[in-house]
């Protein structure tokens, strides 16, 4: 990951020019291209781990932005406008500057509206794909007006490179992507033994690379590593959470700035959070280095995100079966309501499959002025109480 | 005989309840939290067990309970609130409840099933819609005491309705019915529906109700109206701000008993 950013700070002065992608953008496409590619919501997640997001949102707030909307995109812009980043600490300049910028708004619009911010501070160009939202099925129609608006980014993408679009090269990467996401599901998976080798808490600084190094050998090289580690640990009943009692699916996002608060609470009691929609966001089973237009398009379609509220029910239905889980957690992130799954009924829905209970927790993935920690530590402590009783 | 005791350290209150091993309460405290919850912690179990006429070396186990519930040196072990009030109130109301436990600075909705096993709760969300702390605010705003709403609530003829879901917003509100010229009482009225609606919106209820927590315990008009506004009959434990105290020492009692066995 070092590299990686280091790579960023000094592609510039090598010539190679940055593109900043959406974290489930056409990335593959954009590799294939020559850029160095940053993803803008892993800086979200680090100004909301490093709690500098609560300092720096107000300053987006005061320049028109809504407390209401993605504090990702609140907190990445008020950091902006500070001249401030967690990545100074790392030894780079500062945020690496974009010379193009590619969105995929199958996570939400939001993510448009925080690039077209940039390319206009930057006068550079601002393109990307406009997937529809809350798909069922996934038709051939909408998996083919993906791919074509995908392709369609190429000769902007290519001006922008200053090279051609190698198409060996770009399968070569989808399968990269693809091995990627592969490694990165058996590290999830190695949760479903009991007891868990690992949680949630640690998958959501385990899945870096999942994240902003697919399509690259590094990330192949660190998952088969970690997976050896966790194949390890499952076959020595070596827990992640010792005398593990309960297990536990968390859905929604994470709230960054509280991971090690929560992840000791629910250690303290015995608690393990075995599985999450969000780590698993990052699988993309779909992706075929023989046919990269359409398998992409099919892979970042199929994200929960932007699924519709059947398509998540089933899936997390199965997910909680196959962790065999003793309840849910949703947090109901104030400025993220794509990903707060708790508000059409699904809690109540899923409860009545799975016969266990569910706990809403209200918070915000980076805003912890919307987070009330007494609040939240005491509905936890009382979740996990019921387990006992029961 | 051996005692068993439950503290719920509360953010307006802390209450306290002994229990011998029949479950019987024979002692019991009741103090402002303050700010130094270990302190209080320690004055009010010596008001407690001076009028037990107890020791404390007869307490042979404690658990401590409420937002303070991490601050009670003395304490065996910690429970939440939630499970408190459950135990305490489904040891006078046996059979299928809706607990509502309106404090200082939360409510909670509890339900148990005709077993006393819990099978769902909610607590408010973040904000002081619904709570003790919503009356506190509204209190002041009318330059009245807490303890005068109730009196007044029970005068009202008319019930003036507030609209804001937010205690500030609603504070706003009622400046502007003031100016309006409504009587002070049916504002009273109008901010006690504005709890129960609250409440009404946070979960659906089942079986009987079964309301504890300080604002049950002194304001009986508002326990009325919660039983109006739900078409069923609302129970209240005795002593019902020292539900989730006793709940604590019955909890304490069983442990106890268990360990011993």
């Amino acid at each position: 990951m070092g590299n990686y950013f280091m790579e960023l700070e000094n592609g510039p002065k090598q010539g190679k020019k940055t593109a900043w992608c959406t974290s489930v953008g056409p990335a593959e496409l954009l590799h294939a291209l020559g850029y160095n590619v940053y993803f803008p919501e892993n800086h979200g997640a680090m100004l909301g781990a490093t709690r500098m997001a609560t300092d720096v949102i107000p300053l987006a707030n005061a320049k028109g932005f809504s407390p209401d909307i993605c504090s990702y995109l609140t907190s990445d812009i008020g950091a902006y406008l500070k001249n401030d980043t967690p990545l100074k600490k790392v030894g780079m300049s500062g945020v690496p500057k974009a010379d193009v910028l590619v969105f995929n708004t199958n996570q939400c619009r939001d993510v448009k509206d925080w690039f077209q911010f940039y390319a206009r501070e930057w006068n550079v160009p601002c393109i990307g794909i406009h997937t529809a939202r809350s798909l069922g099925d996934l038709d051939e129609p909408i998996i083919e007006d993906v791919a074509r608006q995908t392709e369609a980014l190429v000769p902007t993408l290519e001006k922008v490179a200053g090279q051609k679009l190698d198409m060996d090269k770009f399968k070569e990467i989808v399968g990269l992507s693809r091995r990627c996401t592969d490694l990165w599901k058996g590290v999830l998976e190695a949760a479903t033994a009991v007891p868990a080798p690992i949680t949630f808490f640690d998958g959501t600084i385990q899945m870096g690379p999942a994240v902003v190094l697919r399509g690259t050998q590094s990330a192949i090289q660190y998952y088969e590593a970690l997976l050896a580690e966790l194949k390890q640990r499952v076959a020595e009943k070596v827990p992640a959470v010792p005398g593990e009692q309960f297990r536990i699916y968390w859905d929604g996002m994470p709230v960054w700035g509280k991971l090690r608060d929560l992840s000791t609470q629910f250690m303290n009691l015995k608690t393990a959070v075995v599985a999450s929609t969000y780590c698993n966001s990052w699988i993309f089973e779909d992706l075929d280095p023989a046919d990269p237009w359409r398998s992409m398009a099919r892979a970042y379609c199929r994200l929960f995100i932007c699924r519709s509220e059947d398509a998540k029910e089933a899936y997390m239905e199965q997910m909680a079966r196959k962790y065999k889980v003793n309840g849910i957690i949703y947090h109901d992130s104030k400025t993220c309501p794509n990903n707060s799954n708790n508000r059409y009924q699904m809690p109540e829905r899923l409860d009545a499959k799975l016969g266990i209970p569910h706990l809403v927790i209200h918070g915000d993935l980076n805003d912890l002025r919307l987070y009330s920690e007494e609040q939240a530590k005491t509905n936890i402590q009382a979740f996990v109480e019921g387990f006992a009783q029961r | 005989m051996r005692h068993f005791c439950g503290i719920d350290i509360g953010a307006s209150s802390a209450k306290l309840a002994i229990v011998d091993e029949t479950g019987k309460v024979v002692g019991r405290g009741l103090r402002r939290s303050g700010v130094d919850y270990a302190a209080v912690s320690e004055q009010i179990l010596n008001d407690a067990l001076a009028a037990a006429k107890l020791r404390r070396e007869d307490i042979a186990r404690s658990i401590a309970t409420g937002y303070g519930r991490d601050n009670v040196p003395w304490a065996h072990e910690t429970m939440t609130e939630i499970t408190c009030h459950a135990v305490g109130a489904w040891h006078h109301f046996q059979r299928k409840i809706t607990v509502i436990d309106i404090g200082a600075q939360d409510s909670k909705v509890i339900h148990l099933d005709g077993h006393g096993k819990r099978v769902g709760f909610k607590m408010n969300r973040k904000c002081a819609a619904g709570t003790g702390a919503f009356l506190e605010e509204i209190a002041l705003r009318l330059a009245l005491k807490v303890e005068d709403l109730n009196g007044l609530a029970e005068q009202s003829k008319k019930e003036v309705p507030l609209g804001s879901f937010c205690t500030v917003f609603a504070a706003t509100e009622i400046l502007s019915k003031i100016r309006a010229g409504e009587k002070v009482q049916d504002i009273v009225k109008g901010a006690f529906h504005s709890v129960v609606k609250r409440l009404q919106e946070m979960d659906s209820a089942h079986g009987d109700l079964v309301m504890t927590g300080g604002v049950a315990a002194h304001n009986p008009c508002l326990v009325k109206m919660f039983s109006e506004a739900y078409g069923r009959p609302v129970h209240v434990p005795p002593d019902p701000q020292l539900t989730g105290a006793f709940g604590a020492a019955l909890l304490a009692m069983e442990s106890g008993l268990r360990k011993s066995r």
